[in-house]
């Protein structure tokens, strides 16, 4: 065997041996799947966060290990779950909002848990009330956000309704995201659905695009690339987000106490998402899935929810942080629809606005 | 064996390629008449089906059978076949409009990145010059990277305000050029890595003896040098071709809403809005399309390839001499610093842009461990992101390298079928895979579902593909009877391959090894669809960055996108180094 052969396959074996090494430190985790029964499952998306001192009061309150399978956006998580109703991913799903619920319910992912603590959440957001399917976690507002500096530069009160947003002073000024693709713009359309009913939004988006609305994909680019706040890449002072999005520039801006945030929320806008949770028909560990809903709608969970993923917690005696109040707004009549509505009509609404605003 | 390589002595069949390549009927048949041939032939059949073996079965597990299942899944509805479905979505023109720009922009793109990268194949086969290693890493880097962060840094470089409108006032943004230049930026390495592979790996003296014989400088190449490359060159084209007509993030991000793929249609149907029927129709459109684009490829390539005379790479560059050269030289860097570099620079400017001029803040608080102001350690990131990425090469190379042996002994039918079911996963649906892997491999003992490997397993499809198609070429350059001498010699076949194939291929190896890791490590296909354990990647990590308002977490997701191009650079170089200290010599 020549010398570099040898030094050849003496490499190869190396990396192999190396990567079946790394393998499996990498099956660490995986080792504790005959012991179910101390771990639950939770499947959720890709925005879910929590933090490390609410995880570990879990395992100390309830004796489970928590375990996170996250799938991609919303949409895809639901899809999923559907997908695999009855020999579910793990135990309990987190995250399926009120424009998605519908579809979930009707296609059996969900077993009956009636939460403890359900006493202390409003019961216009108990939308599954008297089955007990899924329990409201918490509530973000989809609202369109404008950059304050640019207004004040401009001279011009930032608008705070949606016909405003239609008015000639504010053309060119706003960017919103795909219907089809993207939660936010799913959220703003079923907004003005709410607002101007079945058959009058479409005119409502005639106007909007004649004014000079710009679509673009997702949120990301909207709020990064086109939206003259925040990253300040963009040019367009107005931009379809949250209403926890002025706190979050704040929590995450240079200046830790502004005056106030740099960004501000049209209140007359906003598009209520509810997020729900729920045990999943055919968990391997349903007491665990039932402990875990439990925890998730106890205080300590509720309250490590606005710092975490930005979104109001649904528990009326739960404080939020100052963050929130001093910076944020709360949106008091927010438009909404009912999930029925949204399942039975959602792929018309969308096929009908990407003919009207996108082709 | 001494330390000489048989291949010094070998007869060259390159130099007159149309006229003679080496007949196919050669394999197996060279031993003699009668029943030794057919002895033979069957020893040979067995091996070449021993070979299959495994990468059929990690085909038919992981791609066949999960893809069937959810094609199957929306088209078997309530006991019944859904066939009515098919004229219902195909007499759509929405649909026929959506299947035409998809191949439009894929033929576009595959036409232009040829066209600005065989320079730079030719450049880094040819030439040495210092910096060439790093210039070939830095080429993979687009691979890795996520494609919001790519539209980040081309909406800087071709948007409002970008480099192009401030220069000249030009927007390509939201226009077709937008979408092909980005193409460009991802497949560029594609080109350069297949093609120049084998390129290298030519004899230059047969192309130097043409022009003694009177061949201008052209015609020589063309004559000479191009019909050896047609093998690599299809593969490139058919790769960027695949990869360009699933394209989903550039489309979306840099052509706006109002451009659509079928892939993206796709998505849509399956992953928003559960149409699985209308989906299913699509995926086997698709399916139909990329089928056809391989027997094209087949049609083209079947009759072009031949065993070549094959040398050293490093015995075939040199340094450019004279103006001509010098100036290729330097237009091909030039078009790298514009079509790879600058974009790059985008992102790495935009990393340390702080609220109060440049500075290091994304990186430090990206280092820093204080609660709850970024999701995942980076350190963890990067080594999740390298430990998946080596499993799915070290998945990708076994199951592409059995392939790729298996391939090139022989082209019946069969291996041909075969030869395009493995090509498949490149032109499929991410989405399709991803959920054909939640509906099939749901049970026990294959309920993968939430296990790690399910990642890896993924990435290797994707993997695959690129290794086979970088090998082919070069293995199938091999002489035959080299192989037979050996085998005549006394040597085992596993011996002969590893005496006559692998030292050829050593190099073809490392770059597909490259490639299959670039892949792995920028997450592409169905990872994105799958339902992963908290083991957050570099790539996962800044999509759940850029997921949040707040000017830092833009900031240090542009922090993040930068280490990871520092990672994969720095990883693909130190690939390239595994070589041999004598490599001048086979």
């Amino acid at each position: 065997m020549n010398r570099t052969t040898r030094r050849t396959a003496t490499a190869v074996l190396a990396s192999l041996t190396g990567a079946s090494l790394l393998a499996a430190c990498g099956s660490g985790g995986d080792g504790e799947d005959g012991a179910a029964d101390d771990t639950v499952t939770l499947v959720t998306h890709n925005s879910f966060e929590l933090s490390d001192e609410v995880l570990e009061r879990f395992t100390e309150d309830t004796g489970y290990t928590l375990e996170i399978l996250r799938a991609g956006d919303g949409g895809v998580m639901v899809n999923q779950a559907v997908l695999s109703a009855g020999n579910p991913q793990g135990d309990v799903l987190f995250g399926v909002d009120n424009t998605l619920l519908s579809r979930a319910l009707d296609e059996g992912v969900f077993a009956p848990h009636r939460a403890a603590g359900l006493d202390r959440v409003p019961e216009e957001l108990q939308l599954d009330a008297g089955e007990w399917r899924v329990t409201p976690m918490d509530i973000g507002d989809i609202c369109v956000n404008y950059d304050r500096a640019w207004f004040e530069d401009a001279s011009l009160e930032p608008p705070q309704t949606l016909d405003e947003l239609a008015d000639p002073d504010y053309r060119d000024l706003l960017v919103v995201q795909n219907a089809s693709t993207s939660t936010p713009g799913l959220g703003f359309l079923l907004g003005t659905v709410a607002a101007f009913g079945e058959d009058g939004w479409q005119d409502y988006w005639e106007r909007l695009t004649e004014n000079g609305v710009r679509v673009v994909e997702g949120w990301e680019q909207a709020y990064y690339e086109e939206f003259s706040g925040s990253s300040g890449n963009g040019d367009r002072p107005l931009v379809v987000s949250y209403a926890s999005s002025p706190p979050v520039e704040v929590v995450y801006g240079s200046d830790p106490e502004p005056e106030q945030a740099p960004t501000g929320v049209s209140t007359g806008t906003c598009f209520r998402q509810i997020e729900f949770a729920g045990l999943l028909e055919g968990a391997d560990n349903p007491e665990g899935g039932k402990a875990l809903i439990d925890f998730m709608l106890s205080p300590a969970f509720q309250e490590d929810v606005p710092l975490q993923m930005f979104v109001n917690p649904v528990r009326d005696d739960v404080e939020l942080p100052e963050v929130f109040t001093r910076y944020g707004v709360r949106i008091e009549d927010p438009y909404h629809l009912e999930p029925d509505a949204i399942t039975e009509h959602r792929s018309r609404w969308v096929n009908e606005w990407t003919n009207l605003v996108v082709r | 064996m001494t330390g000489r390589s048989p291949l010094r002595r070998r007869e060259d069949h390159a130099g007159q390629p149309e006229s003679a390549p080496v007949p196919r009927a050669m394999h197996g048949t060279a031993l003699g008449p009668g029943a030794l041939r057919r002895r033979a032939g069957r020893r040979a059949l067995a091996t070449r089906l021993g070979l299959m073996a495994l990468p059929v079965a990690f085909f038919g597990l992981f791609f066949g059978y999960p893809v069937a299942a959810i094609v199957g899944r929306g088209l078997h509805v309530d006991g019944r076949w859904q066939f009515g479905r098919f004229a219902e979505v195909l007499s759509d023109p929405g649909i026929g409009q959506v299947l035409w720009f998809t191949t439009w922009q894929a033929a576009a793109s595959t036409a232009l990145t040829l066209l600005l990268a065989l320079p730079g194949a030719y450049v880094l086969a040819r030439f040495s010059f210092p910096g060439k290693q790093t210039l070939r890493a830095v080429v993979t880097v687009p691979f890795v990277l996520p494609t919001v962060v790519v539209g980040a840094a081309f909406l800087g470089l071709l948007g409002r305000g970008g480099l192009l409108n401030d220069l000249w006032g030009v927007r390509l943004d939201t226009t077709v050029w937008a979408i092909l230049l980005a193409h460009v930026f991802f497949n560029y390495a594609v080109v350069v890595r297949t093609v120049g592979g084998l390129w290298s790996q030519l004899d230059p003296r047969q192309e130097e003896a043409a022009r003694l014989l009177g061949a201008g400088r052209f015609a020589a190449w063309r004559r000479v040098t191009l019909p050896a490359l047609v093998p690599a060159l299809a593969a490139a084209a058919l790769m960027v071709f695949l990869f360009t007509f699933t394209s989903f993030g550039v489309v979306q991000i840099l052509g706006g809403p109002g451009y659509a793929t079928l892939e993206v249609e796709i998505y849509r149907q399956t992953a928003q809005m559960l149409d699985l029927p209308t989906a299913s129709v699509l995926t086997l459109l698709q399916f139909a399309a990329v089928a056809s684009m391989l027997g094209v490829h087949a049609w083209t390539v079947r009759r072009r390839e031949g065993a070549l005379r094959l040398v050293d790479p490093a015995a075939t560059s040199r340094r450019p001499h004279g103006a001509g050269e010098w100036s290729l030289l330097g237009g091909v860097l030039l078009s790298v610093v514009l079509l790879v570099l600058l974009p790059l620079g985008v992102l790495v400017e935009r990393s340390l842009r702080g609220p109060d001029g440049y500075s290091l803040i994304h990186y430090r608080a990206l280092a820093s461990a204080d609660g709850g102001t970024f999701l995942v350690p980076p350190l963890e990131a990067v080594g999740n992101s390298l430990r998946f990425a080596a499993v799915a090469t070290v998945i990708a190379l076994v199951v592409g390298g059995l392939a790729a042996a298996a391939l090139t002994r022989g082209a019946g039918r069969l291996v041909r079928g075969f030869d395009a079911l493995l090509m498949l996963p490149l032109g499929t649906s991410a989405v399709t895979v991803g959920f054909g892997f939640l509906i099939a491999l749901d049970a026990p003992p294959l309920d993968l579902r939430s296990s790690w490997i399910l990642v890896p397993l993924a990435q290797a499809l994707v993997g695959v593909p690129f290794v086979v198609r970088v090998m082919l070429p070069v293995l199938r350059a091999v002489d035959d009877r080299l192989r037979q001498a050996a085998s005549v010699l006394g040597a085992s076949p596993l011996r002969a391959w590893r005496e006559v194939d692998l030292p050829m291929v050593r190099r073809a190896l490392l770059l597909a090894a490259g490639f299959a890791f670039a892949v792995s490590l920028g997450e592409f296909g169905a990872t994105v669809f799958i339902a992963r354990p908290d083991e957050p990647t570099l790539p996962v990590a800044i999509a759940r960055l850029l997921g949040r308002a707040g000017e830092l977490n833009y900031g240090q997701a542009m922090a993040l996108s930068t280490v990871l191009m520092l990672v994969c650079a720095l990883t693909l170089l130190a690939l390239e180094r595994i070589r041999p200290a004598r490599s001048g010599e086979f």
